[in-house]
């Protein structure tokens, strides 16, 4: 069993940066701030190279929607394993309003294209938050899925998976081709060693716009306002457990 | 009056203008290219973003551990091999990284702001041994040996003895020749990587009567009958770095394993260490920065008179002059390493950059123990560690002393002086 598996690359801020909203509340400041790969993205992209060195894929694609600065990812990407890269250039403007419905009909097309078997996604990414491309992307292709999976095992065309969902966990069992979307235990993605970050230089990279694709990317959402969380209040301090009673009640709560 | 004032002031506006205009265009047309110190290919900025988050995640929370235990754990020298580390200019053909010098000086840098016994363990590697062997190395000393210092085999450059440090020419160790093999006599001292190196390039005269002009450097594998490694000197810093004595009893080296010719050694240890000691100052000023970092987000927290220390007007102006020395530091390492890589002369820049980086890098760790306060002097948090550690770096690869005798000797033969 040979499988072909498409990998989704999103670049957002990296996890550690202090985020700020710009001044006219329009979103948040993205220039000069350092980003990486989607840390849930890394995890799809290890267990897809894992498929690979199992011998249960032959190629890994990873695929990234951007502006040319998402390059850096997938040749990120590449250095932990994909064979080669498609970058789906969206100019800057447009990438403001670039969403999960967007990006699921370009992976979909994509993977059309590449006669993929298997596609592994973040379940979301760590900036929108959205969880909604893997999602998206199965009910454009009419294919079935595997959210939030913690576990995958394959066998002959069929994959076993084991989602955290709110309840515990859940195994369920899909045909091929599928979309999986990798939760953070699903494994602990390697560091990308220095030799192949040396070799993806020389992995092929291809360039397509949307439209080479045939996909609208028209919004269809307007961003009215992005604004910081009200600041926390301090808690207040009780004496004993019925003073915490009184105060409770006095809120309201039963 | 009035009109010739006018006139002035017209003539005064439309030259401002005129200047202004040319400084647009000048910038206009050189804006897309970043031409300071800081531009970086792109694998340049991966490698050193993939080894800074290795160097926090993985070797810094054993750090402690490893200076209290006096050597690099297991796991991390493996942790570096298995990153491709300790091959980082080596050819993939042999299993190396295949990358360039300007990387190997990042990459001690990263590794630098979390261990100096680590850095300075992959800077010998990189820029003394591997580099040595593909100089100089015949084809069947690179087949044999880089492979094994690109995946598995740490190396040591044995050149000081006890009464040859700066003055190393005057070294005693020496190799007799007995047919086709030379056996080596004598005693090093100082040699870093010891304790675990696979293989020694070790300096020996094999004519004494020809003073310097009979050092020769041989590769010698350490199960080499007669070469013991002494005792691990008991250090101020860089503890998980061994430091041993190594001695050679009658040791029988073929001369197929001299590198390079028999009697160009002295040459290939001054050209060797030039390029080595831009690699230290690469320690160094990982090693200040690591220690400014961690310092700088102290006084951003802890308040005494009710206000955060950093806000004394007293402590920004010396955090500002620490940092000036500190950014000056690092543009002479990374413009000697750009020299070099150029093959521009770089032998003058490269011992500024070692030696102003190692001055900078004791004084801001002092000035870093001085901000921390109390806390800065106990072991509980890690700014000591690197008080200690970088005292070294005025020492090891020519003292500052000689660094200052080099560049006196280079501005002399400076024929643009008149």
């Amino acid at each position: 069993m040979s499988l072909r598996i498409l990998v989704g690359c999103k670049r957002a801020i990296d996890y550690a940066v202090k985020i700020q909203v710009k001044s006219d509340l329009s979103g948040v400041v993205t220039e000069g701030v350092k980003h990486a790969l989607n840390p849930f993205d890394e995890i799809a992209m290890e267990e897809a190279v894992r498929l690979k060195e199992k011998k249960l894929a032959n190629e890994v694609i990873a695929v990234s929607c951007g502006p040319a600065q998402s390059q850096d990812v997938l040749r990120t990407a590449l250095a932990l394993g994909a064979d080669k890269a498609f970058h789906v250039e969206v100019p800057a403007k447009e990438y403001e309003t670039l969403q999960p419905i967007h990006v699921s009909k370009i992976l979909a097309k994509l993977a059309e294209q590449e006669k993929v078997d298997l596609i592994i996604l973040g379940k979301q990414a760590i900036d929108d938050d959205c969880n909604q491309t893997g999602q998206m992307t199965a009910a454009v292709l009419n294919w079935p899925q595997a959210t939030f999976a913690s576990k995958l095992q394959l066998k002959d065309k069929e994959a076993t998976c084991e989602r955290e969902i709110d309840g515990g966990l859940e195994t369920i069992s899909i045909k091929l081709p599928a979309v999986v979307t990798a939760d953070l235990r699903l494994n602990t993605p390697r560091y990308a060693t220095l030799p192949n970050i040396m070799k993806a230089k020389k992995k092929p990279l291809k360039k397509f716009s949307p439209k080479d694709l045939g996909v609208d990317i028209t919004p269809r959402q307007e961003i009215v306002k992005v604004c910081e969380p009200p600041k926390r209040q301090g808690g207040g301090k009780v004496a004993s457990t019925e003073e915490l009673v009184e105060r409770i009640k006095k809120l309201g709560v039963n | 009056m009035f009109a010739i004032r006018n006139i002035g002031t017209k003539t005064f506006r439309l030259c401002r203008n005129l200047a202004q205009k040319n400084v647009a265009n000048l910038s206009t047309s050189t804006d897309t290219i970043n031409r300071s110190l800081y531009n970086f290919s792109d694998e340049e900025i991966q490698l050193k973003e993939t080894v800074g988050r290795l160097a926090r995640e993985k070797i810094e929370p054993k750090v402690r551990e490893m200076e209290q235990q006096g050597d690099v754990l297991p796991e991390i020298r493996q942790l570096m091999f298995d990153n491709g580390l300790m091959g980082i200019e080596i050819p993939g053909k042999y299993g190396g990284t295949e990358s360039s010098f300007f990387s190997s000086i990042l990459v001690v840098e990263e590794l630098g702001k979390v261990d100096g016994s680590i850095s300075v363990m992959c800077d010998i590697q990189n820029t003394l041994i591997n580099t040595l062997l593909m100089q100089l190395g015949s084809d069947y000393l690179k087949d044999k040996y880089l492979p094994r210092l690109a995946t598995d085999m740490i190396g040591s450059f044995c050149l000081s003895e006890s009464s040859s440090g700066s003055d190393a020419f005057a070294m005693r160790t020496s190799a007799s020749k007995n047919g086709d093999y030379y056996t080596i006599n004598g005693n090093k001292l100082w040699i870093s990587n010891s304790k675990h190196a696979g293989v020694f390039f070790v300096m020996a005269n094999v004519n004494p009567s020809l003073g310097y002009k009979g050092i020769t450097c041989f590769v010698v594998d350490r199960d080499t009958p007669g070469l013991t490694i002494g005792k691990n000197e008991d250090k101020l810093g860089l503890l998980a770095s061994s430091t041993c004595a190594v001695h050679f009893d009658d040791v029988k080296v073929h001369e197929k394993n001299i590198l390079g010719k028999i009697g160009q050694g002295y040459k290939y240890a001054i050209s060797i260490l030039n390029e080595g000691r831009i690699g230290i100052g690469a320690q160094m000023i990982g090693l200040a920065q690591g220690c400014f970092d961690k310092t700088i987000a102290y006084t951003r927290e802890r308040q005494q008179f009710g206000q955060r220390i950093f806000d004394f007007q007293g402590m920004q102006h010396q955090i500002s002059h620490v940092a000036t020395q500190l950014e000056a530091a690092r543009l002479l390492v990374y413009n000697a390493a750009r020299l070099k890589e150029a093959g521009k002369p770089f032998i003058k820049e490269a011992a500024m950059a070692k030696y102003f980086a190692s001055e900078v890098a004791c004084q801001t760790t002092s000035k870093c123990i001085d901000w921390m306060g109390g806390v800065g002097y106990t072991k509980d948090y890690p700014i000591e560690k690197y008080y200690r550690d970088c005292k070294v770096g005025t020492i090891y690869e020519g003292t500052s002393n000689i660094q200052l005798n080099t560049i006196a000797k280079l501005i002399d033969a400076d024929d643009n002086f008149y």
